[in-house]
């Protein structure tokens, strides 16, 4: 064990254990059954989901409820360099400093936002998942060779990560992605391991093992579904990180070199440049950051409490 | 004990070596290479191949590396092309304003975060618990440099209270020792040069500080109410211990444990938020040479500055580990 | 202008000056009376600047941070009129041309000294122009020297581009005599620029000024340059503390003219726009540079918003791709599809909408001030019809134009490039242009991608000028280089009847003959059409109500010796 990880390695590994040692008598199924039970009657779950839930439906009905082009620079003529009309009939937020619909850009830019967020940390779960399964199924030294590259990426600070990544790769929304994707890999990784080291010394995959059935089903039949509850409350946390750290690179000029394409960080980094004379510009962006950043976290935490055995007492 | 040190120092080493290959790999595998890097677009192959040739970039990778490593283990970082200047001089220059900053940030995180915790915890249920809960839930999901934002524009521009950008008051002819303004102040008994150094500190310490309080006050609220509920408090409780020494020997310092080690961790946290905090507050720190070094795609600053914080952050984990030893015994079995 | 008295001042540029310059002088008088040469409020002033200065040899400068501190500390054997963009005398008491128009006589000023206590005289003005010519090295890539270039040409080790500079003598101790190779209309205008400053030689020498690292794209500079630099301004340098961004200028006790009001100014960096903004309104700082055209009328609240007059000029490259290797779209050497973006983008909104207030659109390639702009130039009407059926005819109807534009930067002539871009990207795209957009960071990648003209169809890209000439405009953009075509951001192209009436204008001893030729050169290029002029926009700092004095010059060359602060 390295010095570096150790601390950030318990917190996750602790998560880990937790989920892994789910008393196989109550089984996938029914723990899932009990855990929707205990969601359904949470009320902060509750409105996590129903934040997300609304967010999931405007992304995706998008074309359908953006009342505009967002791409239209309709009131274009109209605006002033000092002098941008607020809201008025058809334009319910007003319209940004090139003339276009900001409502039609809120809609249109959850879409984008969210499928940053969602891309990202899907990205940053399978790749994760892959090395933290290489880690713990195999073990020995393949465990060795792949941690302790997880640790080392766990050692950049994340946004500085990101930056270097998003660098490299040069402007388009895929680095951008592919960049807070990245910082995200180390924690599945260490947390699919942990749980499966917890797992595989369990007595039903010992017992599994005893009975002579194969590895590889041990691992893909057994041993990976039961790990999977903390990466599912991992990555709806990491849903909200993503898309603040995607706010953070527009704002570090490293995000979407699109600009005409609406997405919250982008829209939130431009309107600074309107701070005096309308700040709602910013205000809006920054707000559906927060309150989607905080559905996700809601659901997040209450799926954790729901999920793990030692809340039920 | 020195075993248990020597062993977690021993185990730097892999993880160093590997931070400078992945920064090595990191310059090599820009567009262009590193001379196309240093040089610009505009270079022709003649320069390039010049440039190879003079710093070594037609030799082998493994040379390459290894005089990267030797150059690196030097803290050589080569020069920043945006000012000329050696990249390790400008980052020592920079990196005392970036400490007083964190240590601020930490400072306001935990001194709020544990009192808020334990209070949560205690009065679990009540408002005060809920309050706490909604707002730690929300100072995670406000981005740094928005909230950095506002803060200024309340506290500086409307209320005009503290100022809002810079380290110091540049009208202030402070003598300079260490560039930890705060500590030069008092050294030189300049003590409105240092009160002055602390005001500047003061709005981007809370911005930055903001995410990991919320973090601490969960941790701190969550780990209070694992321990209320642990037999040996419930023992000492039944047995007849005095509120007060329940609380002190049993509850807080138990209840520590965790949050001490989240500490240690939010300083990567502290790290990447500087880069938003110190560009939005203008703050002479390694975070907003960090920023301008983007706009610049000044790639030697970058390579150096993100390996030295990086190792700055293993050391400090490192620190934390060794402490938590000190505090657990338990720890330095394993 | 005001530190020297007004029997000084030349006649030409006097009228509009006596006022301030009886005031400054009447204050002058007054600072005498009181004795002990302190200034009349004293004080310092901070000033908010938008980035960090290089260093501090104008001999080595390009960019605007950099000359905004130079100016101050350093002066030239001319210097601009207060306010305004015509030359006037300012080391150099008064001066006569001979009649072939190659021989310069220039009377300096006596009892002038150096921050440093030696003397300026015509010996000191002879080895700062040897100095410039016998550069080597590093020192004569164009990054490093780029006004002596454009000014002089070569070096005197380059005799493949020879330098139209020929001599320097120092007759007696206040008379300096230049000979030239070759009449030029930039001659003697030129001197007034930062980068033709006048500098001690002794400190030159002691602190090895001409000692270049580094390489062309990422130059080190001296110590004379970092840490000493030596002047004859109102100012002295004082400290540059880099990691805060602050550079320290105090005011020159003994300086030969006016003495500066201030006791020092301190140029604080702050790279946002915003929170230069806040920073102002909170009181951190006096005043501040690059205003955003949306704070102009929020400001006036909190100060006084100085407004220059437009000197500069905005326009949309177009790459016609003669230079060897380039991507560029071949449909662009066809004029009509050149006159199609012409006619797609509608300047009219664009100015309205994205410059500030006192913004206009630019018919050719310089603003109205400047002598040789043309009334009769062929123009292009926002008609998207028009582009669409030029396009037609040309058979290039959905032809793609790579699209270049910078971030992370503001200039003078353009505040906000992403939002210009996309005014225009739209504009194009409803002509029936396809157009694939590429962002690249001001410097250098923006700027080297643009000059190379490999890969870019057109560009935004813009001049202030710096000083009151036509071909400090067109010339910079459209002379003929070395091999006979246009630079390489137009694409080389090879138009010899522009080049030929610019070069007539440059060569013209007659003023008015110079005229006629810059117009002829005016009409030339616009409706050859190697780009698109856009716009002339006014560039604003802004002062607190405590700022006195502070004259804004279009050619953002302000001096502060005439800045006093109230309480």
């Amino acid at each position: 064990m390295t010095a570096m990880g150790d601390v950030k390695r318990r917190r996750i590994d602790e998560l880990a254990a937790r989920a892994g040692a789910v008393p196989e008598g109550e089984g996938g199924v029914s723990l899932t059954r009990s855990a929707f039970r205990r969601l359904r009657r949470d009320p902060v779950a509750i409105i996590g989901a129903v934040i997300v839930i609304t967010f999931l439906v405007v992304a995706a009905f998008a074309p359908f409820l953006a009342p505009r082009d967002p791409l239209a620079q309709t009131l274009l003529s109209e605006i002033r360099p000092g002098n941008i009309p607020g809201a008025r009939e058809g334009f319910p937020l007003g319209v940004d400093n090139l003339g276009r619909d900001i409502l039609s850009r809120l809609i249109w830019g959850s879409r984008q936002s969210l499928m940053i967020g969602v891309v990202s940390t899907v990205l940053g779960v399978v790749v994760g998942m892959a090395f933290g399964v290489l880690a713990g199924a195999f073990g020995g030294w393949v465990d060795t060779v792949v941690m302790r590259f997880i640790d080392i990426v766990l050692s950049i600070p994340s946004l500085l990560m990101a930056i270097s990544i998003s660098v490299l790769l040069g402007q388009n929304q895929y680095a951008l992605m592919i960049a807070i994707a990245v910082t995200q890999v180390p924690i599945f990784a260490r947390l699919l391991r942990g749980s499966m080291l917890a797992q595989r010394n369990s007595d039903y995959a010992l017992a599994a093992q005893a009975l002579g059935v194969k590895k590889s089903r041990i691992v893909f039949g057994h041993v990976l579904p039961n790990s999977l509850s903390p990466v599912i409350v991992q990555a709806t946390l990491s849903l909200a990180t993503a898309i603040i750290e995607a706010a953070a690179l527009s704002f570090l000029g490293l995000g979407d070199p699109d600009l005409a394409r609406p997405e919250w960080g982008a829209m939130l980094a431009n309107a600074q440049a309107f701070l005096s004379i309308r700040p709602e510009l910013a205000v809006y962006p920054a707000l559906c950051i927060i309150v989607v950043a905080l559905g996700f976290t809601l659901l997040g935490e209450s799926l954790r409490e729901a999920l793990d055995p030692k809340f039920r007492r | 004990m020195l075993r248990f040190i020597v062993r977690r120092l021993l185990q730097l080493i892999p993880i160093l070596l590997g931070l400078s290959v992945l920064l090595f790999a990191w310059l090599r595998a820009l567009p262009g290479g590193p001379a196309q890097a240093a040089l610009g677009e505009r270079a022709t192959p003649e320069d390039i191949a010049r440039y190879n040739e003079l710093f070594g970039l037609d030799e082998p990778l493994v040379v390459q590396y290894l005089r990267f490593l030797g150059r690196a283990v030097r803290l050589d970082f080569g020069t920043s092309a945006r000012t000329g200047r050696s990249v390790t001089t400008e980052f020592f220059e920079r990196m005392p304003g970036t400490i007083e900053l964190t240590l601020f940030a930490m400072v306001f995180a935990i001194g709020l975060g544990i009192p808020l915790g334990y209070l949560a915890a205690r009065r679990h249920g009540s408002w005060v618990d809920s309050t706490s809960v909604i707002a730690s839930l929300l100072g995670v999901a406000i981005p740094v440099f928005f909230l950095a934002y506002l803060l200024r524009l309340g506290f500086a521009v409307e209320l005009g209270w503290l100022p809002g950008s810079g380290r110091q008051d540049v009208r202030m002819n402070a003598t300079r020792i260490t560039n930890f303004y705060v500590l030069d102040g008092l050294l030189t008994r300049e003590w409105d040069a240092a009160w002055d150094a602390v005001k500047h500190l003061l709005l981007p310490a809370i911005a930055l500080g903001t995410i990991p309080l919320a973090i601490i006050v969960r941790i701190t609220r969550a780990s209070v109410l694992d321990v209320v509920n642990e037999d040996y408090v419930r023992t000492a409780n039944a047995k007849g211990l005095a509120t007060a020494t329940v609380r002190r020997r049993h509850i807080i310092r138990n209840a520590l444990l965790p949050v001490s080690t989240t500490i240690g961790l939010q300083t990567g946290l502290l790290l990447s938020g500087a880069v938003l905090t110190e560009s939005v507050f203008a703050f002479g720190g390694v975070g907003s040479a960090i920023y301008e070094a983007i706009g610049a795609r000044d790639f030697a600053v970058l390579q150096g500055f993100i390996l030295i914080l990086a190792v700055v952050y293993v050391l400090v984990n490192l620190l934390v580990d060794i402490s938590y030893g000190l505090l657990d015994p338990r720890v330095r079995v394993r | 202008m005001t530190r020297r008295s007004t029997t000084r001042l030349l006649a030409a540029s006097a009228a509009a000056l006596t006022a301030v310059s009886l005031s400054a002088c009447a204050s002058s008088d007054r600072e005498d009376e009181g004795g002990g040469g302190g200034g009349e409020t004293g004080g310092t002033l901070v000033f908010g600047a938008a980035g960090d200065p290089k260093m501090f040899d104008p001999a080595f400068a390009s960019d605007g941070e950099t000359f905004r501190v130079a100016r101050q500390i350093h002066e030239g054997l001319l210097g601009n009129e207060l306010g305004g963009t015509d030359p006037v005398p300012e080391l150099a008491r008064d001066w006569d041309v001979s009649e072939d128009g190659l021989e310069y006589t220039f009377a300096l000023e006596e009892g002038v000294k150096f921050h440093d206590g030696t003397d300026f005289n015509a010996e000191a003005v002879c080895f700062n122009f040897d100095r410039w010519y016998n550069f080597e090295g590093l020192a004569q890539s164009p990054s490093a020297t780029p006004y002596y270039q454009d000014v002089f040409g070569g070096f005197a080790s380059t005799p493949d581009t020879p330098s139209i500079f020929e001599s320097c003598e120092a007759t007696d101790e206040s008379t300096a005599v230049i000979r030239l190779t070759k009449v030029t209309s930039r001659f003697p205008s030129a001197l007034a620029l930062p980068a033709f400053s006048i500098q001690s030689p002794d400190a030159l020498q002691e602190y090895d000024a001409d000692n270049l690292g580094g390489n062309d794209d990422a130059l080190t500079y001296s110590e004379y340059a970092l840490e000493h630099p030596v002047g004859t301004g109102p100012f002295k340098f004082d400290s540059w503390d880099r990691s805060n961004g602050e550079v320290t200028i105090v005011r020159n006790d003994d300086y030969w003219g006016d003495k500066a009001k201030l006791d020092e100014i301190i140029f604080r960096t702050i790279s946002d726009g915003n929170t230069r903004r806040q920073e102002f309104q909170a009181g951190e700082i006096d005043a501040y540079d690059f205003v955003a055209p949306a704070d102009y009328e929020t400001l006036q609240e909190d100060g006084e918003v100085l407004v220059r007059d437009p000197f500069n000029i905005l326009y949309l490259g177009i790459n016609h791709g003669n230079v060897p290797g380039t991507t560029a779209n071949p449909a662009l050497k066809d004029v009509r599809v050149r006159q199609a973006i012409a006619h797609a983008i509608d300047r009219e909104t664009i100015v309205n909408s994205q410059l500030p207030e006192g913004a206009e659109v630019a018919t050719q390639f310089m603003p109205p001030t400047v002598e040789g702009w043309a009334d009769d130039v062929t123009t292009y009407e926002y008609d998207v019809e028009r582009a669409k059926e030029l396009l037609a005819e040309a058979g290039a109807t959905g032809t793609t134009l790579k699209f270049f534009y910078p971030t992370d930067v503001s200039r003078p002539y353009l505040p906000d490039p992403a939002a210009i871009f996309q005014v225009i990207n739209q504009n194009l795209i409803d002509a029936g242009f396809t157009v694939e957009a590429t962002a690249l960071p001001w410097n250098p990648d923006y700027l080297n991608a643009v000059q190379a003209g490999l890969q870019h169809d057109i560009h935004l890209l813009g001049w202030t000028g710096d000083y009151n000439d036509a071909y400090n405009f067109i010339g910079t953009f459209f002379a003929a280089k070395a091999d006979g075509l246009a630079k390489a951001e137009f694409g080389a192209f090879d138009n010899q009847e522009i080049f030929a009436a610019l070069d007539e204008g440059d060569t013209n001893p007659d003023v008015d003959g110079r005229t006629e030729d810059y117009q002829e050169a005016n009409r030339r290029i616009m409706e050859f059409l190697p780009g698109l002029p856009i716009s002339h926009s006014p560039p604003a700092l802004v002062v607190s109500e405590r700022v006195q004095g502070l004259e804004p010059s279009p050619l953002t060359a302000e001096v502060f010796s005439t800045v006093s602060l109230t309480d």
